[in-house]
C-alpha cells in the first residue's frame, strides 16, 4: 500500500508542475504590456515603468521568471490581487468553504437520489421504472445546466416564492465563520432562524449543481450492477435461499460499488467547473463566481491562482480517489 | 449444369451496422433529430420568417404567437430589441452545428495525429504526449477552456479552440490505446515484414482498424463542444451578441425573465433537445460499432 502511494504521489509531481506551467503561461501569453494593467489609465513615465519591470522580475529570462515563480507557489505565495491588494492565496480560502457546501451539498443530493435510482432501475430492468430512470439520467447528463438554473428560478423563486434568488443567507443574519459551512456555523450558533435561512438559499443550486453527477452515478449504479448480477456468485447467492434484499443491497452492490466510487470521484472536476455557472447565476460568494469576477475585471494573478488551486485541489480528490479505490479493490493495489 | 448452391453473402458490413444501429430505438430518435438540424441549419435563410438580426421596434417582448398578445407574424414571441425568436434559434441551429463540426474536426485530426505518434514511438515521445495531456485532464475542462480564452480574447473562435484544446486528451488517449493493440497483431508484423513504410503502416494499416471508439467519441464530442460553447457564451466569453448563439441569447434574456418566459425557455430548449440528440446516437454508435458491449 506504501508503495502504491508513492507511486501517485510521484505521478502527482509532473502534473503539478505542468498545471504551474499553464498558470504561468497564462499571464505571460496575454499580449500586451504586462504593467498596462497595474497602471490603469494613468499610465507611467518610462523611468518609473523600467523600474517596475526590474521590481516584478519581468526583466528576467522567461526560465528565470518561471522559476522564481514555482518557488513563490511552493512557499504558498501566489500573488496579489490586483483590484483587492489582497494576498490571492488568503481570497480563495475565504471563498473556498461556500464552494465546498455547495459541492458538499450538490453530491449529497446526486448520491441520495442517483444510487436507489440506479439500483431500482436494475432491478426492475426492462420495465417502466427502468426506462424513466434511463430517460431521466441521459436528459440530466444532456442539461445544459445554467439554462436549468434558469428554470428552477423562473419556477419555485418567480412563481412560487419559495426561495431565495440570491446569495448564501438573508441579509439580517450574521454568522461568526468557524468551519466555513454556514449550515454547520448556523447550528453552532444556535440560530434556527438563520439555518433555514441558509438551507432555503441552499437548495436551489445544489439541486442545479448535482443535475448532472445524479444523472451519471444514476447511470453508473444501474450498468455496474446488471454486470454483476449475471456473476455466477449472485446466482450460488440466490440459489442458497437468500432473500433477494440481501442478494441486491449486500452481495450485488458491494462489488457494483466500486466503479460508482470512482465515479463519484470523477465528478468532482464536473462539479467545480459546475460551480462556476452555477455561482455565477445565484450569486453564490464562492471560488466559482469569484473566477469569472476576475476574468471580468481583468485581475490577472487572481485568475491565475485561482485556476492552480483549483487544479490542485481536483488533484487531490483524484489521488484520494485512487487511494479509496486500492482499499476497496485490492485488485489495484497489487496489479503492478 | 444446374448450379443452385445456396449464395449466402454476409451483409456488407454498412448493413450490419444499421441492423445493429437500428434496433436502438433512441438512437433512431437522435438521428432523425439530428438530420431535422441539419435541414434546419442549412436551410435557415428560407426557413427563418425574419433576418435573425432584424429589429422589430412595435414588437417588443411579444410573447408566442398562442398566448394573449401574441401575434403570428412572430411564431415564438419576440426578444427584448425585438428579434424574431424563431428565426434566431433556426439560425442558431447553424452556429450550433458548426461549432460542433469545427471543434470536433480540430481535435479529432490533432487527437489522431498525436495518439498515433505516442502509440508507434512508444518512449521519450509518448511520455511527453501523455504527460501532457494527463496535466491537461486535471484541469476541469470549463475552467481550462475559461482560461484560455482569458488569455485569446472572447469570441466564438477562440471559444471554439480552446474547446478543441479541452477535449483533446480524450482522441488522444483513444487513439494510443487503439494503435496499442493493433500493433501486437499479426498483420501489422506481416506488412511490416512486406515492406510497408511507417506513414503506410499508421494511416493506411492501423489507423482504419482504431477508427470505432474514435468516431463514437467524435459523436459524443459533438454534444460536448455544443453544451461547452453555450456554456461560454452564457458566460459572456463565447459567442458574441448579436450572433444568434443559443447560449449566448440565454445570457441576454436572463434579466428577462419574470416578464417573459419564453426569450428563456426556448433557447435552452433548443441546447438541450440538440446535446440529447447527439448523445442518444453516440450511445447507439457505440452499442453498433463496438462488439465488446453488444448485448
Amino acid at each position: 500500500m506504501l508503495l502504491f502511494l508513492l507511486r501517485r504521489l510521484g505521478l502527482l509531481v509532473p502534473t503539478f508542475l505542468g498545471v504551474t506551467a499553464i498558470a504561468f503561461a497564462l499571464i505571460h501569453l496575454i499580449p500586451g504590456d504586462p504593467l498596462e494593467l497595474l497602471a490603469g489609465e494613468r499610465g507611467i513615465d518610462p523611468e518609473r515603468h523600467a523600474r517596475m519591470l526590474h521590481e516584478l522580475g519581468f526583466d528576467q529570462p522567461l526560465w528565470r521568471q518561471y522559476l522564481d515563480y514555482i518557488g513563490a507557489v511552493v512557499q504558498g505565495n501566489l500573488g496579489t490581487s490586483l483590484i483587492t491588494r489582497q494576498p490571492v492565496l488568503d481570497e480563495f480560502m475565504t471563498l473556498f468553504p461556500a464552494t465546498l457546501e455547495l459541492s458538499l451539498a450538490a453530491m449529497l443530493f446526486a448520491v441520495l437520489l442517483g444510487l436507489p435510482a440506479g439500483i431500482l432501475a436494475a432491478v426492475k430492468r426492462g420495465t417502466v421504472l427502468d426506462h424513466t430512470v434511463i430517460g431521466i439520467s441521459l436528459t440530466g447528463y444532456s442539461m445544459p445546466i445554467f439554462w436549468w438554473a434558469l428554470l428552477l428560478i423562473l419556477l419555485f423563486s418567480v412563481q412560487l416564492g419559495w426561495t431565495p434568488v440570491s446569495g448564501r443567507i438573508a441579509v439580517e443574519f450574521y454568522i461568526e465563520p468557524v468551519t466555513g459551512l454556514l449550515l454547520i456555523d448556523t447550528l453552532l450558533a444556535g440560530d434556527y432562524e438563520a439555518f433555514r435561512s441558509a438551507v432555503r438559499h441552499l437548495i436551489l443550486p445544489a439541486i442545479v449543481l448535482g443535475t448532472i453527477p445524479l444523472a451519471v452515478i444514476a447511470r453508473m449504479t444501474r450498468s455496474a450492477l446488471l454486470e454483476v448480477i449475471r456473476e455466477d456468485y449472485i446466482r450460488v447467492a440466490r440459489a442458497k435461499g437468500l432473500s433477494p434484499l440481501r442478494v441486491i443491497g449486500v452481495h450485488a452492490l458491494r462489488n457494483a460499488l466500486i466503479p460508482v466510487v470512482t465515479v463519484i470521484g470523477l465528478q468532482v472536476g464536473t462539479l467545480l467547473a459546475g460551480a462556476i455557472l452555477t455561482e455565477t447565476l445565484f450569486a453564490w460568494p464562492g471560488i466559482g463566481k469569484w473566477l469569472i469576477d476576475s476574468i471580468n475585471r481583468r485581475d490577472y494573478p487572481a485568475v491565475q491562482g485561482g485556476i492552480l488551486l483549483v487544479a490542485s485541489v481536483v488533484m487531490l480528490v483524484n489521488l484520494l480517489v485512487d487511494l479509496l479505490y486500492g482499499l476497496i479493490n485490492p485488485r489495484i493495489r497489487h496489479a503492478h | 449444369m444446374t448450379e443452385h448452391a445456396l449464395t449466402l453473402t454476409p451483409p456488407g458490413p454498412l448493413r450490419e451496422f444499421w441492423s445493429h444501429f437500428r434496433q436502438n430505438a433512441g438512437a433512431v430518435a437522435g438521428l432523425l433529430v439530428i438530420t431535422v438540424l441539419l435541414v434546419v441549419a442549412l436551410g435557415a435563410p428560407w426557413l427563418a420568417p425574419h433576418p435573425p438580426a432584424e429589429q422589430y421596434r412595435d414588437a417588443l417582448l411579444l410573447p408566442p404567437a398562442w398566448l394573449d398578445g401574441g401575434n403570428w407574424r412572430f411564431p415564438l414571441g419576440t426578444d427584448d430589441i425585438g428579434r424574431d425568436l424563431l428565426s434566431r434559434l433556426l439560425f442558431g441551429a447553424r452556429v450550433s452545428l458548426l461549432i460542433g463540426c469545427i471543434v470536433v474536426t480540430l481535435s479529432l485530426a490533432a487527437g489522431i495525429l498525436l495518439g498515433l505518434l505516442a502509440g508507434f514511438f512508444r518512449g521519450l515521445i509518448d511520455t511527453l504526449i501523455m504527460r501532457l495531456m494527463d496535466i491537461l485532464l486535471a484541469l476541469p475542462s470549463l475552467l481550462l477552456a475559461i482560461a484560455i480564452v482569458a488569455v485569446l480574447g472572447p469570441s466564438l473562435n477562440n471559444a471554439m479552440i480552446a474547446i478543441a484544446v479541452v477535449v483533446l486528451p480524450h482522441y488522444v488517449r483513444l487513439t494510443r490505446a487503439a494503435v496499442l493493440s493493433e500493433i501486437a497483431k499479426d498483420y501489422v508484423m506481416a506488412s511490416q515484414v512486406a515492406g510497408a513504410g511507417l506513414l503506410r503502416q499508421m494511416f493506411v494499416n492501423v489507423l482504419p482498424n482504431c477508427l470505432a471508439p474514435l468516431i463514437v467519441q467524435a459523436t459524443l464530442g459533438f454534444s460536448a463542444a455544443i453544451l461547452d460553447a453555450a456554456a461560454l457564451g452564457f458566460l459572456g466569453l463565447g459567442a458574441q451578441p448579436p450572433t444568434p448563439e443559443w447560449g449566448t441569447m440565454l445570457a441576454d434574456a436572463r434579466q428577462f425573465i419574470q416578464r417573459a418566459w419564453w426569450v428563456v425557455t426556448f433557447p435552452g430548449l433548443a441546447i438541450l433537445i440538440t446535446v440529447l440528440a447527439f448523445n442518444l446516437m453516440g450511445d447507439g454508435l457505440r452499442d453498433a460499432l463496438d462488439p465488446k458491449l453488444k448485448r
